[in-house]
């Protein structure tokens, strides 16, 4: 499990950007991880024959979105005057590019990280190009480390807003009954629940061969399908100030992490199937799965691996 | 599942308490509460109980209680089994909060940073917000506070209930406890009468589901988490591993077995958060016996065995006749001698031949 030590909120968000990346301290630890790994990479690639790598390079399928600003309803809970209220909308920016898997990790590639023992097998019985699923975050943590280290790359997930930037039109926050009543609490928790019952969906745990969902508007496959996917996105408690829309302070449980699908919702890291986490009525995720982003190299990095330094 | 999940558990029960609640003047209630008297109190470990009166002396107050919640390894048999256990306040089963009709009881929650998990409690003794459930989650580094008035008297079941599948599993792992409402002029027999107790003791019985490697040892895990999907295999199968009391098997025998003396009256609150128990004090009876806890009703008299319902606790006043050791178990044998839901009485005083004595020694067989 990751350490639930209290961050900053803030840094999560600012996370999103690749500039502003070495503000984040979530994002900064991955960078550290990766960079110690790509030196493991290279020692690996020296030593061992090269007829696997090809392989497990070729099948991520990558859509590159530009740069670009978009209305995020910001992820966990928020309070205001001590009451819940609705996740303030703040404009969020991708400002270098996103390269993005198109499809979600499937079970031959993350067979492969099975058949190098570095990952556990996942809780499910599919085979080939299928969505994997019944993985917990620390599975798809442990997916990112090994493809990075395997590939000489960057492999990691999406944070909440890099996922709803990729998402584009399929992107639905958390579902919230837009009504908060400070003397009377319960108003809230029927307006949610009404409004969860009311998207009428049923559960469908079947995952679909890759490409089954169709394609949005950005290029990617499967957004919003069956299959909920893992970010980066710490679970977190915040207030908001009484005057506006920041965030005053706020407690992140890294212990939880965000999923997203057709809709975004909360899950311990040890989760490896969403319905157990569900009650009988309401949203569950039918599978929890996930896909990777690619971070490029920065300059001072890529100069370095040239030099075989890293 | 976190937080989204928890309204949907008990939407109708939400229903129901807003339209009570609807008709409280929801102000003025509050206004009345800043104006009572309050106390604080420090809360002990099971099986003992903070010192309190039977008999309110005085108005309605406020209670103070602060439990702070644990994730740490603890050791729940002899032969060193681990649990990654999730307590409140340290101990297993929690504290018994005791406080009277009327009363409120308004509770600090704390789960410090170096925990892993979001946790919350749901009252059973409480109305409203899933027990207080849906207003009580917080992340570790986070603290609550909750106030709710202790309307109906009885022993009710406390636990963790943050969502979904965490619910039983938080519950398995340990986190439940009692609180105990009073009647502002104490406890009655069947007969209206007034009745008190020397000495209290509250048993809190958990069933935990450890599993097992390839040998059939228990397996150890580093964290909680480490052990989820694990466990939760084992809960599914719903056959305990170990169904003991007060966290551990053995925590309440010999040099921790419980005490009295003879002509003492003791009040036994045991609760199970999870599972039905049959609580039997071998040797000894229930005088008068709340199987549902609830003092609103007449106890039942006299009785060998009584009847705890998973989710709930009830209460047993006994007054010892004869001393000796008394054993207090759950009277499913194999739960009490082999998986540990046994405890133990040491009871000194004078020996009753009126109620027992030994006629004849073991011998052999007259022919």
């Amino acid at each position: 499990m990751l350490g639930a030590a209290p961050r900053r909120r803030q840094g999560v968000a600012l996370g999103a950007g690749f500039k502003t990346m070495s503000f984040d301290p979530v994002f900064t630890f991955g960078t550290i991880a990766a960079a110690a790994l790509i030196g493991t990479g290279i020692t690996h690639a020296r030593d061992s024959s090269s007829s696997e790598f090809p392989q497990a390079v070729a099948v991520s399928e990558l859509v590159v979105l530009g740069p670009g600003s978009f209305d995020h309803p910001q992820p966990g809970e928020f309070l205001k005057d001590n009451h819940p209220v609705a996740a303030p909308i703040v404009q969020e920016t991708i400002d270098a590019p996103l390269e993005i898997m198109k499809y979600q990790v499937s079970v031959s590639e993350y067979g492969r990280c099975v058949a190098d023992g570095a990952c556990k097998p996942a809780d499910s019985r599919k085979s080939g190009n299928i969505p994997v699923t019944g993985v917990s975050h620390i599975d798809a943590e442990t997916y990112a480390t090994w493809l990075s280290a395997r590939t000489n790359e960057t492999w990691r997930l999406p944070t909440d807003v890099e996922w709803a930037y990729a998402a584009g039109e399929r992107f639905r926050s958390d579902i919230e009954g837009d009504e908060s009543e400070p003397n009377n609490p319960a108003r809230r928790w029927l307006a949610q629940y009404r409004a969860e019952s009311a998207l009428g969906r049923k559960p469908d745990p079947e995952p679909r061969v890759q490409g089954a969902f169709g394609i949005n508007s950005r290029g990617l496959a499967d957004v919003a399908g069956n299959v909920w996917e893992w970010t980066s996105t710490c679970y977190s408690h915040a207030t908001i100030g009484s005057g506006g829309k920041r965030t005053a302070s706020s407690i992140d449980n890294c212990g939880v992490h965000a999923v997203e699908g057709f809709h975004r919702t909360y899950m311990s890291n040890f989760i490896r199937d969403g319905k157990s986490g569900g009650c009988a009525v309401g949203t569950p995720p039918d599978n929890l799965g996930f896909r990777l982003v690619r971070d490029r190299p920065s300059l001072v990095q890529a100069a370095l691996r040239r030099l075989g330094l890293s | 599942m976190l937080t989204r999940r928890e309204a949907l558990l008990g939407s109708v029960l939400t229903a129901a308490a807003v339209a009570t609640i609807g008709q409280l003047p929801a102000v003025a209630s509050a206004k009345d509460v800043a104006g009572l008297p309050r106390e604080k109190v420090t809360l002990v470990a099971p099986p003992f109980v903070h010192a309190h009166e039977q008999v309110a002396k005085g108005g309605p107050k406020v209670v103070e209680f602060t439990m702070t919640i644990e994730e740490k390894p603890v050791i729940i048999d002899a032969d060193g089994t681990q649990l990654n256990a999730m307590t409140y306040n340290g101990s297993i089963p929690g504290p018994l909060m005791v406080v009277h009709q009327g009363d409120y009881i308004e509770l600090t929650l704390i789960n410090p940073d170096t925990n892993t998990l979001a946790h919350n409690i749901d009252f059973h003794a409480a109305t409203g917000a899933l027990g207080g459930g849906g207003l009580t989650l917080i992340n570790p580094g986070e603290q609550v506070t909750l106030r709710f008035k202790a309307t109906r008297t009885g022993t009710f079941v406390y636990h963790c209930a943050p969502g979904g599948a965490m619910i039983p599993w938080h519950v398995v792992s340990g986190m439940s406890g009692a609180v105990m409402v009073l009647p502002r002029d104490g406890l009655k027999d069947d007969k209206g009468k007034p009745v008190h107790y020397d000495h209290i003791y509250y048993i809190g019985e958990n069933d935990f589901y450890i599993p097992r490697d390839e040998q059939g040892k228990f397996k150890k895990y580093e964290t909680a988490g480490d052990n989820y999907d694990d466990t939760v295999k084992v809960m599914r199968g719903l056959i305990p591993t170990h169904v003991v009391f007060n966290g551990k098997a053995g925590s309440l025998t010999g040099d921790n077995a419980m005490k009295a003396k003879v002509g003492e009256t003791i009040l036994i609150v045991h609760s199970q958060a999870n599972r039905d128990t049959r609580p039997h004090l071998i040797g000894g009876h229930g005088d008068f016996v709340w199987e549902q806890g609830k003092f609103a009703n007449p106890p039942t008299k006299d009785l060998e065995t009584w009847f705890i319902r998973g989710g709930s606790a009830g209460a047993a006043l006994y007054t010892f006749l004869q001393p000796g050791v008394y054993a207090y178990v759950n009277h499913n044998l194999i739960e009490a001698v082999e998986l540990g839901a046994t405890a133990h009485f040491t009871v000194d005083g004078s020996w009753d031949d009126d109620l027992m004595m030994q006629i004849e020694a073991p011998k052999a067989i007259a022919s």
